[in-house]
Formats: structure tokens, C-alpha cells, sequence
């Protein structure tokens, strides 16, 4: 998570990867690549990609760097500063509003000793307010990393955070239990498969 | 209620196998090949024929929009782009088919693709749904390994791939202009229609984009006959919808019923009913943050669909039910939703960049009643110079909350504002005493 800039090239196993990835567009397309391959360098570098990198990638793709800067400052999942080792994202749109975020938000900061838009000073977490993440019926919804973490509330943010820190990753989903986006008190509807299970 | 026989989405809540083995169980890639025997005229008119209007939002004739591709190439091939970055929100229904039920999505994209002529179909996945990503990419390998899609899909003779494309986070990518311009590698920033996707979509070609539930329901509506799927809900608003029932209820989920359900059926029936009861409604929002805000009067006999939802001055939007009890703070509920518009604009457009802004700040003061009543009227005024004068409809799903809250709800605002007006009255009045 150093800040230093080093230069920045692709390793064999990246460009593995990349390539895989521009296989998948039209020849000459290979612009259409862009995010995926930003998001390769990012996870390679633990979340955040340098201005060498987005060069790099430049390079990679034929495209002229200030495209390539345009896509990675344009897109929220882009990271151009360092985040923790474990990104907390907590949703605060309407739908998790009236749900309760305002405890989550509290929960998280409490928890982690760091408030919104901040990393901790032993850069294991970065906590941050995001948009919709599209888990309404789950909510308050906090995604962790690459995971959702839903139906939370004050105690349950607090334990999922806690398992975290000690370097454990719970279950993620549902922390109540209930079976993905059924009624808490199971389906109402399919109930002869329902039945089965 | 639907009959769980006439439900199309039988894994929605993930309880089966997601996987092809399962897939197959119920019913998917079941002789897809006679499907495509069918022929693409025939296809789309059975499309057509049974009244099917697309999930993603506007509501436009599915079987319509695919008849508007080339039926010959001038020498660029066609794509079918199926948008999966779901992100309006309440809406939470796309995610549960990328997750539960994918082998419907690509089964759909071959049948959907074949019938546009189409060379291949591009999935742009919202970037956030790293998991829903991956059990996607999964059932694409096994529908490749199976023979299901690729070189001959189905011993079909066809040529059909189907790539999944991942996102990075902006909602304005869920506009079909938009999203074509990210496919493509650059910011999502819509383009100006004409030319239409149709004619000149994704690298120049002719392209359709669809949400993932339209595409999703295509194979089982030819399967089960038009007039099968025709026969569910009302006229020009037929079939089965998922719905997503947030918010103020005792037990929010999603669920896939008849359109033109009633709304309080839907809520009681299968979310438990609304916190306190019914009569403890204040308001709906009934087809994702986009669509205008209903209070309960309106509630108690609106039917879920298209037509019904438009004629009470809202609208289907994504289906996506986000209910509000009467301990909300209505006027805060509908401010977040000017700050997600103002954060998700996407600064192309003078009147939603600016637009979208300003409203939310106005929106913010008027949580604690710190404006003038005539600043009701002039927010109301400049909804209405933003709606209809942008690129594309983020302007105007912004003006839309607003001009909600303001119909019904007017006299709160301004109850807060005469509210704060005497209380700093009453303390200049005490520092002067």
C-alpha cells in the first residue's frame, strides 16, 4: 500500500490474463477491454492502480493514456488512491435509508475506528458510502471486498467486522439466516420445491 | 395469485442446483434447437404475439424493438447486448437470475440473438455483482462445454457466443446509449438517438439491448406458446413479473407474480404486509427510485402494471416496490434519492449536471424546512426544465422523485417551513428579550 510510483509493466501472468480478456471483443476492439483490465491490474496491486499503471494499460490496449484515465476516473470501482487490505462499502441509498444504514454507518465507524471515506492509519480497512449496490430486499446491505453482507443490523456489522479483523471472512449473504431474497419466514410462492429442501 | 406452475423463474431464491445439471431439471435447453427451428420471423411475431414489453424499465414491445435489426447484413454483424447492470434503486430482481438462474439468461441470449441475427451476445454485468459474475461466466463454460452455444449452438447450425462483460460502477452505464459507449471502452456517456442501436449500436454495428429478465422469459414463452404467457396479467400488460418489495414491510423479498396483481395483495401476500399494517402506509414507491412517489390513497387499489401505475402518474418503472411507513420522513427519503442522481449524473448534460445538484441541495433544506414556500414552486418549475432536455432519461428520473413528493406531499413541506419559520422567530425574539 506504499504511495510510491514506481514504473509499471505487465508480468507474463498478466498479460495471460489481459489477453484472455481482449479475446473476447472483436479484433481492433481491444479498447472494449478496458475495465476488465483495469480491474486485473487493480486486484494485482491490492485495490488501487498508480498513473504508471494506467499507462501501462494504455500501452497494452493501443489507447492514448488520457482515454484510459477518462474510463478509471469516470467509474467509482476504480481506485486511483491506496485502499485497505479490506474495502467496507456501505449503501445509504433510500431503500437501505429506510432500513436502518444510519446504525451500519455507525457500526463500521465504531468498529473500525474510521469514519467515511477513510482509511486506517494501519491500512487494514478503508471504509466508504456508496450508491445502490442492488440487494434492496436484504437490506441494510454493506458489501465487503468482493461479497455482500446483508440483513444487518448494529450487532450483526459488529460481528461480521470484528470475524474480519481477526483475519476470518463469515459467511457472507444473509446474516439472519434466511435463504437469499425469500420472505424471512420462507417462500410463499414454489412451496412444493420450497418443500424439498 | 400465480399458480407456481405458470412461475418461469422456479429457482429464484436459489434453493436448487443454479448449475446446467439443474438447469436441465427444470426445464432449460429443453430441445432449444426446435425452438430455433422456428425461424426468426416466426420468433419475433410469437414475441409479439405475446404482448411480452421489456423489464428494464420503459416498457417497450420486446418482440417490436428486435424487429427493428437488419433482417440482411451490409457486412457488419449484428449483437444482441444484454443489459445486466442493474442499479436502480429498490431494484434487485436481475441479480437473482445472474446468481440463481443464469443457464435462462444464456439459453434466452441464443434464442433472443438467433432471432435478431446476431453473431453474438454481450452481457454487461454490473461490476459490483463480482459473485453473480462468476456463477454467469460458469454457465456460459458449461453451456460451451455442452454445445449449447458456440460453433453449431444445439446442432442448429447456428454460430452463437455469448461473452460476459463486467462493469465498474456507474449507474448511468444502465442506459442503453450509455452502456453501449462503456462496452466499448470509453466513460458511460449516452449518445444522441437517432442513429438507434438498431442501426448503429456497439462498434458501429446494429444492436439491441434488452434487460436480463426480458431476455431470461424468451425461451419459456416460445416453449409454453404465446398465448400462454398473453393469457397472464391484462391486456398490454401480460405475463409474470419479479418483483422487489423493500422497504417498511415485515418481511421485504422478491417474488414473481401476475402483472396487474394489486399492489396491497402483492405486499401482504408475500412481504407480510406493511410494518403496523396496512393502514400504517404512508407511501410507495412502486417501480424503483426513478418512478413518482404514491401515497396510500393511491395504493389501497393501483394495480402492478405498465398501464395502471402510469395512469395514477407513476409508472412500472423496474418493478421494484420500496414501501414507506408513516414513521418516514418522506421528505428525506425522496432527498437521498436527489443526492444518488446527483451523484450518478453523468455531466454531459448542462441541465442534469447542474440540475441535478442544485435540486438536491434545495431538497436538503427543505428536510429541516429551511427555505421559502415559494421555493416549492420554483424547485417544481426547474424539475420541469430539466425533464425532457437531457441526452438521456437520468434528467428526468430525477425530476420524477421530486415532482412526486411535491403532488402529494406538499403540505409537509410546507408545514416544515412554517414550522422552522416559528422557531426562529420565537429564539430571535427570546435573544431579544
Amino acid at each position: 500500500m506504499s504511495k510510491e510510483r514506481a514504473s509499471f509493466e505487465f508480468t507474463q501472468a498478466l498479460r495471460t490474463e489481459a489477453d484472455k480478456i481482449i479475446a473476447k471483443y472483436p479484433k481492433g476492439r481491444q479498447m472494449s477491454a478496458v475495465l476488465p483490465v483495469l480491474d486485473l491490474v487493480q486486484r494485482h496491486n491490492g485495490g488501487w492502480v498508480t498513473t504508471e499503471m494506467v499507462s501501462a494499460v494504455a500501452e497494452y490496449l493501443d489507447m492514448a493514456p488520457i482515454r484510459v484515465y477518462e474510463v478509471a476516473t469516470f467509474y467509482t470501482m476504480i481506485n486511483l488512491e491506496p485502499v485497505g487490505e479490506t474495502l467496507v462499502e456501505v449503501c445509504t441509498t433510500t431503500p437501505c435509508w429506510l432500513r436502518g444504514c444510519d446504525e451500519i454507518v455507525q457500526a463500521c465507524e465504531e468498529t473500525l475506528g474510521i469514519g467515511l471515506g477513510e482509511t486506517g492509519a494501519d491500512g487494514k480497512f478503508t471504509l466508504r458510502e456508496v450508491e445502490c449496490l442492488g440487494a434492496c430486499v436484504n437490506a441494510p446491505v454493506v458489501r465487503i471486498n468482493d461479497d455482500y453482507y446483508e440483513d444487518l443490523d448494529l450487532h450483526r456489522t459488529r460481528a461480521v467486522l470484528e470475524l474480519i479483523s481477526r483475519g476470518a471472512i463469515p459467511p457472507p449473504g444473509s446474516q439472519t439466516g434466511r435463504k437469499t431474497s425469500a420472505p424471512a419466514s420462507g417462500p410463499t410462492t414454489l412451496s412444493a420445491r420450497a418443500g424439498s429442501f | 395469485m400465480l399458480d407456481d406452475e405458470d412461475r418461469i423463474f422456479t429457482n429464484l431464491y436459489g434453493l436448487e442446483d443454479w448449475r446446467l445439471a439443474g438447469a436441465r431439471a427444470r426445464g432449460d435447453w429443453d430441445d432449444t434447437k426446435a425452438l430455433l427451428e422456428k425461424g426468426r420471423d416466426e420468433i419475433i411475431q410469437e414475441i409479439k404475439d405475446s404482448g411480452l414489453r421489456g423489464r428494464g424499465g420503459a416498457g417497450f414491445p420486446a418482440g417490436l424493438k428486435w424487429s427493428f435489426m437488419p433482417k440482411e447484413s451490409d457486412g457488419r454483424p449484428s449483437y444482441l447486448v444484454v443489459n445486466a447492470d442493474e442499479g436502480e434503486p429498490g431494484t434487485c430482481k436481475d441479480r437473482d437470475i445472474l446468481r440463481h438462474d443464469p443457464h435462462k439468461l444464456v439459453e434466452g441470449c441464443l434464442v433472443a440473438g438467433f432471432a435478431m441475427g446476431a453473431c453474438a451476445a454481450y452481457i454487461y454485468t454490473r461490476g459490483e455483482f463480482h459473485r453473480e459474475i462468476q456463477n454467469l461466466q460458469t454457465a456460459v463454460d458449461e453451456a460451451y462445454d455442452g454445445g449449447l452455444i458456440g460453433k453449431n449452438a444445439c446442432n442448429s447450425g447456428y454460430d452463437f457466443d455469448v461473452y460476459v462483460h463486467p462493469g465498474a460502477g456507474a449507474y448511468i452505464c444502465g442506459e442503453e446509449m450509455a452502456l453501449i459507449e462503456s462496452l466499448e471502452g470509453k466513460k458511460g456517456q449516452p449518445r444522441l438517438k437517432p442513429p438507434f442501436p438498431a442501426a448503429v449500436g456497439v462498434w458501429g454495428c446494429p444492436t439491441t439491448v434488452n434487460n436480463v429478465e426480458t431476455i431470461a422469459v424468451a425461451p419459456e414463452i416460445l416453449r409454453r406458446g404465446y398465448s400462454w404467457f398473453a393469457g397472464l396479467g391484462r391486456p398490454n400488460n401480460t405475463g409474470t413479473k419479479i418483483f422487489c418489495i423493500s422497504g417498511h414491510v415485515n418481511e421485504p423479498c422478491n417474488v414473481e407474480e401476475e402483472m396487474g396483481i394489486p399492489m396491497r395483495e402483492l405486499i401482504e401476500k408475500h412481504a407480510g404486509g406493511v410494518r403496523g399494517g396496512w393502514d400504517n402506509l404512508l407511501a410507495v414507491i412502486p417501480g424503483g427510485a426513478s418512478v413518482p412517489v404514491i401515497p396510500k390513497s393511491v395504493c389501497d387499489t393501483v394495480l402492478m402494471d405498465f398501464d395502471s401505475l402510469k395512469d395514477v402518474k407513476s409508472g412500472l418503472g423496474t418493478a421494484a416496490v420500496i414501501v414507506m411507513d408513516k414513521s418516514t420522513d418522506i421528505v428525506k427519503a425522496i432527498a437521498r434519492l436527489s443526492k444518488f442522481y446527483m451523484h450518478e449524473s453523468c455531466g454531459q448534460c448542462t441541465p442534469c449536471r447542474e440540475g441535478t445538484g442544485w435540486m438536491s441541495r434545495v431538497m436538503d433544506r427543505l428536510v429541516e424546512g429551511r427555505a421559502e414556500v415559494a421555493e416549492i414552486d420554483l424547485l417544481e418549475e426547474v424539475t420541469y426544465q430539466i425533464e425532457g432536455h437531457t441526452i438521456c432519461a437520468l434528467g428526468d428520473a430525477a425530476a420524477w422523485p421530486i415532482q412526486g413528493l411535491i403532488r402529494h406531499f406538499r403540505p409537509e413541506l410546507e408545514r416544515r417551513i412554517v414550522e422552522r419559520m416559528l422557531s426562529d422567530e420565537g429564539a430571535s425574539t427570546e435573544a431579544a428579550a
